[in-house]
């Protein structure tokens, strides 16, 4: 009996290849969007981390509230004790100190005049360090254009951008000019190295990436730093560890009337970015869910549709025997069919393309030129466990519930009248 | 039970709403079947032969006064006790064929029998044998859109036999049909009747099939206006 209703619905193109082939665009187009949209998410939170927010910073309140201006008067001191604290408490977090600073970058020639010069800005990181993360976190090797990585104290890296602009050559001596920490004027002679690019906007406009200890010489701050980072040692961002680890150490060490003690903020917590991420998350489960709306009333009409075509099918089926809850439940039967195999190829299919996008990505350079979000040029998706599955939620519950609706149709009339609706 | 009568319709009533008034297609129809008959409900069109028919074939159910077919009283079955009430003992014959277009000759004829679970082989045997007695062997790979009309209905009256039902209902079987066709068919069905001792109750205003009953029963504005015997004026 399966196996007749089975070979009537494969040779009925409008019962099988139809309903399939829009189960599969519906169920690719949101395999497709939710990969993308986890690839730009995730895509921001990596890079927001391993730029600027680490999973958890601590800073001084008064450097937190204005960190935007780069206050390094209100940076945090005795900064080698606070990371040993850290390390002890937290180890299972990396710990590490930085410093952003901003200044003049000046190249002079060969008489000590300035052959060019442009507005910087610098992050100073422990490059140098036996153990440090620091290169492989910010995924220099990678990001490298020209030169090499700072091997000794007093080289630098420069973004490619920034560099062809200064018409700056590796090997060339660039002079930073800043503010000391104190208010003085800080100047301080480097070796450019190396030229980076990172693919996001704002890094390659004109970044320098500096070695801490030089920095800390630079702007008079021993044993200072404005941010020390704590990062997952797998670069994944957890937010029920960091927020435990913040409230944590926020209850321990952090003194709400002192403006210089140190507070520790989660990722989510900075800059608005969680607020940004539960926007785009919920925008995208917003389209997910229009998706599958649009879907099932597409698969409700084409159900009906071949539901008034089928009267003449169901009344005879009926009228040889078949009871009503039979046929009302080879209806569903085909369904859930047609919803799984328009499921599973919908996310074979969008898999394919997300995996494309993941590899490949899709240039945006264009639309975030100006843009000072630390977000990557090349929109990449990315495919994640739920991808596997999440597309069969709208597929086969669309489908269902499609054939479901208009079955009822055919369940409640009377048997008599669906002939008479076929005689006409 | 009713002197072993095969059908009982006693005081039948059958009212359809419309536009909050009540339209009485069927009004008081007393009649009996018994085994082997070869009868028709001839009438006027409206008169109520359809109502008649889709009521002892337990599709649809009297408002008042009951159909008893085969020993049960259809008010009272389920849905699933009616269905099984029509899968083994009744067969269904329409104007329009009614065959399944997906499937093939063979496989039309086969599904009632899937649905009383026959076996393979079984079915097959059955499925060809009365192929073969409509002469339609040789169709059987063929798709009902590749048949001429009276072939349809001869596959129709083929599905409709082919389990040997006590009882075949068949409402204007030859109302697309030519006249030789329609001899054709009826020629075959009389033949059925004589051999299955299947009862067949025809619904129609066609005169060829009016010459093939034995008992005619004339229905006017719901009631039976005449109850006679006839002698086949074909054979
Ligand atoms: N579902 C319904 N709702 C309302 N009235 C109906 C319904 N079905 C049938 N009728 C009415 O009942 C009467 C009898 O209908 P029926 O179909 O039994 O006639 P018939 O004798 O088979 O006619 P024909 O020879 O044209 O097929 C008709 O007047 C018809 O309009
Ligand atoms: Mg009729």
């Amino acid at each position: 009996m399966t196996r007749f209703l089975l070979k009537g619905l494969i040779r009925d193109h409008h019962r099988s290849l139809f309903p399939v082939i829009i189960v599969t665009a519906g169920v690719m187009t949101s395999i497709l969007g939710y990969c993308f949209m986890h690839g730009i998410i995730d895509d921001m939170v990596r890079s927001n981390a391993k730029l600027d927010t680490g999973h958890v910073k601590v800073m001084t309140r008064a450097y937190g509230d204005i960190s935007r201006q780069l206050p390094n008067d209100l940076a945090i001191l005795n900064v080698g004790d606070l990371i040993g604290d850290l390390e002890g408490d937290y180890p299972h977090m990396e710990w590490t100190a930085r410093i952003k600073f901003g200044g003049l970058i000046d190249l002079p020639d060969e008489h000590g005049e300035t052959r060019s010069q442009g507005p910087s800005f610098g992050i100073a990181l422990d490059l140098l360090g036996p153990n440090s993360r620091e290169r492989d976190r910010l995924g220099l090797k990678k990001a490298l254009v020209r030169g090499h990585l700072p091997q000794a104290p007093g080289e630098i890296l420069i973004s490619e951008e920034f560099a062809n602009r200064l018409g700056a050559d590796m090997g060339d001596l660039a002079t930073l000019v800043s503010s000391t920490a104190h208010g003085g004027m800080a100047v301080q002679n480097f070796t450019i190295v190396g030229s980076v690019r990172f693919g996001i906007a704002p890094m390659d406009r004109n970044a320098i990436i500096a070695n801490l200890s030089d920095v800390q010489y630079a702007l008079d701050m021993e044993d200072s730093a404005g941010e020390v980072l704590g990062f997952f040692p797998n670069l994944i961002y957890d937010d029920k560890i960091a927020k435990k680890t913040a409230r944590d150490f926020n209850s321990k060490i952090h003194q709400p009337e002192d403006e210089f003690s140190p507070v520790m903020l989660t990722l989510r917590e900075q800059g608005g970015l969680g607020e940004y991420l539960d926007t785009v998350n919920s925008r995208v489960a917003i389209i997910l869910f229009g998706f599958f709306f649009v879907m099932s009333l597409v698969l409700w009409n084409a159900g009906l549709m071949s539901g008034i075509r089928r009267y003449g099918e169901m009344g005879v089926r009926l009228a040889i025997g078949e009871s009503k809850g039979h046929v009302y439940r080879s209806l569903l039967g085909e369904s859930i069919l047609i919803g799984t195999v328009g499921s599973i190829l919908g996310t074979a299919i969008g898999l394919g393309f997300s995996y494309y996008l993941q590899e490949v990505g899709l240039d945006i350079s264009s639309m975030t030129k100006g843009s000072n979000m630390l977000m990557a040029n090349i929109m990449r998706a990315k495919i994640t466990p739920a991808s596997y599955y999440i597309g069969f939620l709208p597929g086969l519950l669309a489908t269902l519930v499609g054939s479901a609706i208009s079955g009822i149709r055919i369940f409640k009339r009377q048997t008599a009248q669906l002939f008479k609706e076929l005689e006409v | 039970m009713n002197n072993g009568a095969l059908i009982t319709a006693e005081n039948l009533v059958k009212q359809y709403p419309i536009g909050g008034r009540k339209f009485t297609a069927l009004n008081d129809v007393n009649l009996t079947v018994q085994k082997g008959e070869f009868l028709g409900l001839v009438g006027p069109s409206g008169s109520g032969k359809t109502t008649l028919l889709n009521i002892i074939g337990a599709l649809d159910y009297p408002t008042s006064g009951s159909a008893i077919v085969i020993g049960t009283d259809t008010k009272e079955l389920s849905h699933r006790e009616s269905a099984r009430l029509r899968n083994e003992h009744l067969g269904f014959i329409f104007q329009t064929y009614n065959l399944l277009p997906v499937y093939t000759v063979f496989e039309n004829v086969e599904f009632p029998l899937l649905l009383l679970g026959m076996d393979t082989e079984d079915r097959k045997k059955a499925v060809m044998g009365i192929l073969d007695r409509v002469g339609l062997a040789d169709r059987a790979a063929s798709r009902p859109s590749q048949l001429s009309g009276g072939e349809s209905q001869r596959v129709a009256v083929a599905r409709a036999m082919v389990k040997k039902p006590k009882v075949v209902l068949a409402d204007e079987p030859t109302a697309n049909l030519d006249a030789e066709n329609s001899h054709n068919v009826l020629q075959m069905m009389a033949k059925l009747n004589e051999e299955f001792q299947s009862t067949f109750i025809f619904a129609t205003h066609d005169e060829k099939v009016i010459g093939y009953l034995r008992r005619k029963i004339t229905l006017n504005d719901g009631r039976v206006a005449e109850d006679i015997e006839t002698t086949p004026q074909y054979n």
